[in-house]
């Protein structure tokens, strides 16, 4: 049964990342790229990764991925931009990054024929994950803490400059111009 | 096997909400609301669902047809979903998993992607200013609703929902987590806009917001899950900070009365808060309600967060 129910989630996953790839339109795409985060928070959970698959929803699917449909709606890309991109994705675009994925494919299973790396199968629990992570992973937490710190300063900078200009330029008063744009950005790198 | 009551019976329950919440509001207003049909006008509930699936169920022809369908069905899906995981009284769940309380903020944070979806496969303007409103808003409120929770996981020690009730058994978590209680509360009815925060469907500006376009059962599909949203957030409320199914202490003599009661009344008392507050609060403006939730909620909740861990080593 939950073999059955990891092909399942596999296939899913695979076929909607090659949609995402190969769709025009970008909303669509977006929507794909959903799909193939919850089929891998799926096989995430039948691996025994409860946690995992719960932050792959919650951060993933549920905060990036909105942003980056915001941003396409924002831009409100219509039919010229499918156009541009039927243009771009050529059939024969697709023969050099098919030959590459291949290579990569062959070597992989390469690497795997032999080894056999089971997965225990059993619950590993947020308990766990907590000790992992601020045991021996703890320079990787606080790493991923700069960078995230260093990202936030950065949405703030650009935020600010587009401010200033709004401001100088019709004398708005201070609380009218709230970062919009800022803001929702910000979150996503809270919320990773 | 509670899958199909526990869903039939959130729908049906707020399908009887929205008659519940007119007639309160006309009360406070000093108004009739809706009492002509059936008794005390309860058959409104009805006469509104038959309208609705009796309705034209139009699909604008200028939009995006596949996420129109679609995003109504993602709303009421995942505010479905997040009923899985919540325990109405000892032994009466559907899942009691050791991921409950993510599995509720993952299934509120997708439901972000109906509203999204509804605004931008309806291509009109007013549509599409609402679901951007309601993705920043819904994500923003989404960060420190999970941080304010983080407060009753420390004192729980667990994200099981069964564990995290059966820890109240002394104290009601909303003593010690009294900031992180304000803080899930505002940030719920954020996520389920409801009306102080219901800047994506705001009718004086956007006409209806997100659903502008949507018409028939497709409208009454998001009109229940914002109430089957308000019936989760408030369930969360009582199982996370007001102890569940467990007896008030100050009504000890009443224990004789069956815990899904209990539950019940927790979840019926906030449920009336939040209509308490559509009608008394005025609904903030949109940079108000960004600026009040970035630069006081979040803060306030990382220094509860703080505190709460620093007091319980």
């Amino acid at each position: 049964m939950e073999t059955a129910i990891f092909y399942i989630a596999a296939l899913v996953a695979a076929l909607a990342t090659l949609r995402v790839v190969t769709h025009v339109n970008a909303s669509h795409a977006l929507i794909y790229l959903v799909v193939s985060l919850l089929a891998v928070a799926v096989i995430f959970f039948l691996l025994g990764a409860p946690f995992a698959a719960a932050l792959e929803v919650v951060v993933y699917a549920g905060a990036i991925v909105v942003l980056f449909l915001f941003v396409v709606m924002m831009l409100n890309l219509g039919r010229t931009s499918v156009e541009r991109e039927r243009g771009w994705l050529r059939p024969g675009m697709w023969i050099g990054p098919a030959v590459l994925a291949a290579v990569l494919l062959v070597s992989f299973v390469f690497v795997f024929w032999g080894t056999d790396a089971k997965t225990s199968g059993e619950m590993v629990g947020p308990r766990a994950v907590g000790i992992a992570l601020f045991g021996p992973y703890i320079i990787a937490v606080e790493l991923a803490g700069f960078l995230l710190l260093a990202a936030l300063v950065g949405a703030w900078h650009l935020g600010r400059r587009y401010l200033e200009e709004r401001r100088g330029a019709d004398d708005f008063p201070e609380e009218d111009a709230s970062p919009d744009e800022a803001a929702p950005e910000a979150s996503a790198e809270g919320n990773a | 096997m509670l899958i199909l009551p526990v869903a039939v019976g959130t729908l049906v329950a707020a399908l009887f909400l929205v008659w519940w919440e007119r007639r309160l509001l006309g009360w406070w207003q000093d108004r009739l609301g809706p009492n002509r049909v059936g008794w005390f006008g309860v058959m409104q509930a009805v006469a509104d669902a038959i309208k609705l699936l009796t309705k034209d169920d139009w699909v604008p022809p200028f939009g995006d047809r596949a996420f129109f369908v679609l995003a109504p069905a993602v709303v009421a899906g995942a505010m479905l979903m997040a009923l899985a995981v919540i325990p109405f009284a000892p032994d009466w769940w559907i899942v009691d998993v050791n991921i409950a309380l993510l599995w509720f903020l993952a299934m509120s944070s997708l439901a972000v992607y109906g509203v999204l979806l509804a605004g931008f496969a309806s291509n009109n303007k007013y549509a599409l200013l609402g679901s951007l409103r309601a993705a920043a808003q819904m994500v923003t409120y989404e960060v420190f609703m999970g941080l304010s929770i983080m407060g009753v996981v420390i004192h729980a020690g667990s994200f099981s929902l069964v564990d995290i009730v059966e820890a109240q058994d002394d104290l009601w978590f909303v003593v010690p987590q009294f900031v992180g209680f304000l803080i899930f509360m505002i940030a719920g009815l954020a996520e389920s806009h409801r009306l102080p925060f219901d800047l994506p469907e705001a009718e004086h500006e956007l006409t209806a917001g997100f659903h502008t376009e949507y018409s028939g059962m497709k409208f009454g599909l998001i009109m229940a899950a914002e109430y089957v949203a308000l019936i989760v957030t408030s369930c969360m409320i009582a199982l996370l900070f007001f102890g569940g199914w467990k007896v008030p202490a100050f009504l000890g003599f009443l224990d004789f009365l069956p815990p899904v009661f209990w539950f019940g009344a927790k979840v019926f008392v906030f449920i009336n808060f939040f209509i308490l507050l559509r009608a008394a609060i005025p609904r903030p403006r949109y940079d108000q309600l960004m600026g009040y939730g970035w630069k006081l909620l979040l803060p306030l909740s990382l220094v509860n967060l703080l505190v709460t861990g620093a007091l319980s080593l």
